[in-house]
């Protein structure tokens, strides 16, 4: 696979040499004079300096033939442009886009560009997944596949609480896929007993959050 | 007509007054606060006071946006400093804001070119500058 990254940052120097490590084809490029010498002391002629928001900076690197593009700059609007005029000037079958500030993700989204990735978000959702206070704790999205992997926490007096997994009401498109209790998780089976302080992690359709919750949740059964 | 400009250099700052003078109104998000003296500059009176709106606000922030008038505006400018701001700010004007007329100044020409193909109104001064440039120092010898 051919792979041009842009932005020789952390992010795309570290990602540029797992891709090279892993025997692809990288091209690197970076704008910033001083970044790029330094870089190119390792990658060499895998790296080149440029500004890839030029056009011919992108056909220079071969954009025509790249199977995938990835934006990883630490300037939003730049990832944006990148993204957009590969995906629309030169067909590039896959783009990856580097969100750098949260708000900006509808931008991406509007834009059409997608996967748009935020390591904002990624960190955020890592500390909601150790700090279990918050009660809805979504793990994956993957929206073009239509798959979200979200983490419960089962209330004491909850309708799922003390029931096995078979009579916890669930709407079609969902299912308990583990069952963390005591430190330790597992796959339960129909008749495991889902217990208050077990934490749950369901898969399911995008958009069926707010009909699962409330089988987790104390007053659920008002709200349900 | 209600005009949006974001970016008050000397192109934004300018059409913003003209437009303001020809009985236009006339709101400027800029995200340096300093821009207001070029908005004040050469007025006998200052900006607010000649009816102008000023908002001080990132151009990316759909909150500043909206706060200086995008959901109202006939013409949006997006003249900052920086192409790739004022492509992507012309687009979430177009698209998410339906603003009827959105004009955008982008400094390289091959972008400008690019961008026009798909239906933004750009404009490229540097394209204006090499014609330019181009027929006063080869104007004659080219027709020879």
């Amino acid at each position: 696979m051919y792979v041009i990254v842009v932005g020789a940052g952390k992010v795309g120097w570290n990602l540029a040499r797992e891709l090279l490590g892993k025997g692809h084809e990288v091209t690197l490029i970076e704008s910033e004079r001083r970044r790029y010498l330094i870089v190119e002391q390792e990658l060499e002629h895998a790296v080149q300096y440029g500004d890839a928001t030029e056009l011919w900076v992108l056909e220079r690197a071969g954009i025509q033939r790249a199977d995938l593009v990835i934006a990883v700059t630490g300037d939003d609007e730049d990832n944006m442009l990148i993204c957009q005029v590969a995906k629309e000037k030169y067909l590039t079958q896959r783009i990856v886009a580097r969100v750098n500030n949260p708000r900006n993700l509808q931008h991406f989204k509007l834009l059409g560009i997608r996967p748009a990735v935020s390591a904002t978000d990624l960190i955020l959702r890592l500390i909601e997944h150790e700090v279990p206070q918050y009660g809805l704790v979504q793990l994956l999205a993957l929206e073009g596949e239509r798959l979200e992997i979200i983490e419960l926490e089962v209330v004491e007096g909850a309708p799922a609480a003390g029931r096995r997994v078979d009579d916890v009401e669930l709407p079609e498109g969902s299912l308990i896929i583990s069952v963390l209790r005591g430190g330790a998780g597992f796959v339960p089976k129909s008749d495991t007993v889902i217990q208050a302080g077990d934490e749950v992690l369901l898969i399911l359709d995008p958009g069926l959050e707010s009909a699962i919750t409330p089988q987790f949740t104390r007053n659920g059964a008002s709200a349900g | 007509m209600f005009i949006l400009v974001v970016g008050a250099g000397r192109v934004g700052s300018s059409v913003a007054k003209r437009a303001l003078q020809a009985g236009h109104e006339v709101s400027v998000l800029d995200e340096d606060p300093l821009s207001h003296e070029q908005l004040d500059k050469d007025l006998a009176e200052s900006w607010e006071d000649a009816g102008g709106r000023y908002t001080v606000g990132t151009a990316l922030e759909v909150d500043a946006l909206i706060e200086a008038g995008i959901e109202q505006a006939d013409v949006f400018i997006a003249s900052t400093n920086g192409d790739n701001t004022n492509l992507v700010i012309a687009q979430i004007a177009q698209r998410r804001f339906n603003v009827p007329r959105v004009v955008v100044r982008v400094l390289d020409p091959a972008r400008a070119a690019w961008y026009a193909e798909q239906g933004l109104h750009t404009i490229c001064p540097t394209q204006h500058a090499i014609e330019m440039v181009e027929r006063a120092a080869l104007g004659d010898a080219q027709a020879a």
